[in-house]
């Protein structure tokens, strides 16, 4: 069943809090960020129609925001996700051989999940970290500097992590 | 030449993301300052200070304030635009997450001088992590009393919250801002009315960029006519260049807009010169919407002046031999890169950010990458550089926004600065990238 715990809703109301009587449709792009990391990182569809229900406003509204926004996953991905820039910057200091590298050790191309639903990888555009290139985002946080060694260590640590949590 | 540092004076100093060694460090003192005097004396600092909006418009930021609408019985809101994500741009970033009060400090005194009792900053959803700094930011300020109820006992109510984009680059669009603060998908607005009339729920609004809010801290601290003095011409104040690319020392610098282009590229102070020995072959100054520069133009104009860090010298010449100031995105080539290639990254971004409203923006700029691509991958014709050449003229100008012209001006200049390079890339498709 899609609903969130009490702390949660909590978590929700205050977020209501923060708008003028009326215009909890405002609320509607945190509380996607929200939903998203408590029912397995995408927005399946009962889970929006659940968010339209908190907020009292139609589905429609919902889904015209999720396809609209990049950062919310439509259908499912993998436990990491490698979101690597490749915008003109990042390209300058090598970005385009990050990618290839990654493609080659997880036997993946930009958009596609490894079998075992551990690693996605995704190729996006500016994440405002150009003079840190190459980089890409992993969860909250980013990578900087990337090079071939530090993508590996990455893999490793994420496989390890994901050994640990099981 | 040291600089005077007005807003990374103190970025060094260990701790001061936090309140304590913010405030030791004579934080805050600008709000005690501030509800000494009427919220029209600070707009009047602020249009004496010549500030000019830190978001890439350059709009002057005081007379923006003295147009905001004020209508009886109806709430007003300070938005501080925080999506930052315009390719070659990450400095709102670097203050936001090393002196997160600078900006909430900025933030308090502008939200009092525009009458707004609710302010949100409206953060990129990518910077997360940066989200928990803000926040952290506000509750220490609110526990000590500088945001929530009778601030400091001057009867003035003010809160400050985060809200989360969630990736879409047209977000920092200041209409396409406010919709999605709404809850709705980013389509930008037509203006006018500006948001200064009817803004975030109807309701008069501004909207600044995080870099014109934490500037009003040193205009009301030292006065807006000394912070006038800092700088040249209408170039007041300082400017903040995050620099990227090809050079020794990526980062983001506090210029006062006297130096040269030369100076900011080759010295130690900055950029620290190119990598590997390698020569200076190109520039886009002020983020991917600016026009490209080849090296000779960039360092000196067209008239044979040096160029110089500022609004007016770096649009010396129009967009025939020169470029704009922007959002301060300084992105540097060497002599290795292929600007039909970085041209493409580029097309390739706006298409995926066009939001799809107007069809000269969504239309152009498939074509554009499209096209792109066949020059880049050897399958490009002669008349492809000129049809390119005609899109981008069509788009220019006949849009809702300008994210059209942010997309069709990069194109231009690479084609106006570099077509020997177009060519080589029809004239050798074996050469070609795969
Ligand atoms: N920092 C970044 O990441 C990015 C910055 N940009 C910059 O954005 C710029 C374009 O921004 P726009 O907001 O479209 O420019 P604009 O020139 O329309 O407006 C600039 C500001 O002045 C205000 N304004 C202008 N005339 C006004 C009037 N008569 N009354 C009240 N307010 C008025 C606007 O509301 C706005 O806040 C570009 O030059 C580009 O450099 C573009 C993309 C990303
Ligand atoms: C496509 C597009 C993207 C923009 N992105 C940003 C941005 O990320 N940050 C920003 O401050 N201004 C951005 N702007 C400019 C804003 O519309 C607006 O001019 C600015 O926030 C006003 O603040 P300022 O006067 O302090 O510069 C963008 C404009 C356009 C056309
Ligand atoms: S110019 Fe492009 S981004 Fe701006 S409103 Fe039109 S389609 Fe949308
Ligand atoms: S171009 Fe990659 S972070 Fe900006």
């Amino acid at each position: 069943m899609v609903k969130f715990s009490e702390e949660k809703l909590k978590e929700v109301s205050e977020l209501i809090s923060h708008y003028p009587e009326g215009k909890q449709k405002s609320a509607l792009l945190p509380l996607l960020h929200i939903a998203q990391e408590e029912f397995g990182n995408w927005l399946d569809v009962p889970v929006m129609d659940y968010v339209a229900e908190l907020l009292n406003i139609e589905p429609i509204e919902v889904y015209e925001v999720a396809t609209f926004y990049s950062m919310y996953n439509l259908k499912p991905v993998g436990k990491y996700m490698f979101e690597v820039c490749q915008t003109g910057p990042c390209m300058l200091r090598g970005s385009d051989d990050i990618i290839a590298y990654i493609e080659e050790k997880l036997g993946i191309k930009p958009g596609e999940t490894t079998p075992d639903g551990m690693f996605t990888l995704k190729t996006v555009e500016c994440l405002g970290a150009c003079g840190y290139a190459p980089m890409m985002q992993l969860g909250k946080h980013y990578r900087e500097h990337l090079t071939k060694e530090k993508v590996d260590r990455l893999i490793e640590e994420c496989r390890t992590n994901a050994n640990s949590l099981n | 030449m040291a600089i005077k540092k007005v807003l990374l004076e103190k970025d060094h100093v260990e701790g001061i993301r936090y309140y304590e060694t913010y405030r030791r460090e004579g934080g805050y003192r600008s709000v005690e300052k501030a509800f000494k005097m009427s919220p029209a004396d600070i707009v009047e600092e602020v249009k004496k200070s010549g500030l000019r909006g830190r978001g890439g418009a350059g709009f002057p930021t005081g007379m923006k304030w003295s147009f905001i609408a004020k209508p009886e019985g109806v709430p007003r809101h300070l938005v501080c635009n925080a999506d930052e994500s315009e390719p070659g741009t990450f400095k709102d970033r670097y203050l936001m997450e090393f002196i997160p009060h600078l900006l909430i400090e900025g933030l308090i005194v502008s939200s009092y001088a525009l009458g707004s009792n609710t302010t949100y900053i409206y953060i990129r959803g990518e910077y997360a992590w940066i989200v928990d700094i803000l926040e952290q930011a506000i509750a220490e300020a609110k526990n000590n009393g500088w945001l929530g109820k009778n601030i400091v006992g001057s009867g003035f109510d003010c809160e400050i919250y985060v809200q989360r984009g969630a990736g879409a680059y047209i977000c920092g669009e200041e209409t396409a801002l406010i919709e999605s603060l709404e809850g709705k998908r980013g389509n930008p607005r037509i203006k006018p009315p500006f948001p200064a009339v009817k803004g975030v729920w109807e309701r008069p609004t501004v909207v600044n960029n995080v870099e014109t809010l934490a500037a009003v801290v040193p205009i009301i601290n030292m006065g807006g006519e000394e912070y006038a003095k800092i700088g040249v011409g209408r170039s007041t104040g300082t400017k903040l260049i995050s620099a990227c690319g090809n050079i020794n020392n990526p980062g983001v610098y506090e210029i006062d807009m006297t130096i040269s282009v030369e100076e900011f590229i080759f010295s130690d102070e900055y950029c620290g010169g190119i990598p590997n020995g390698k020569r200076l072959k190109a520039c886009i100054p002020g983020g991917s919407s600016v026009p490209i520069l080849p090296a000779n133009l960039l360092l000196k104009t067209a008239k044979g002046e040096q160029r110089m860090m500022n609004y007016e010298s770096l649009s010396d010449g129009g967009f025939a031999t020169g470029t704009m100031m922007g959002s301060g995105g300084f992105i540097v080539f060497d002599e290795d890169q292929c600007v039909v290639r970085h041209t493409l990254t580029l097309a390739r971004f706006y298409r995926h950010e066009s939001c799809g409203q107007c069809s000269p923006c969504r239309e152009g700029t498939g074509w554009m990458e499209k096209i792109l691509k066949n020059i880049e991958y050897g399958k490009g014709k002669m008349s492809d550089i000129d049809l390119l050449w005609d899109i981008q003229s069509k788009i220019e100008g006949n849009t809702i926004c300008p994210l059209g012209d942010a997309a069709a001006w990069p194109v231009a200049a690479a084609i106006r600065h570099f077509r020997d390079e177009f060519e080589w890339h029809v004239l050798n498709p074996d050469e070609a990238q795969t």
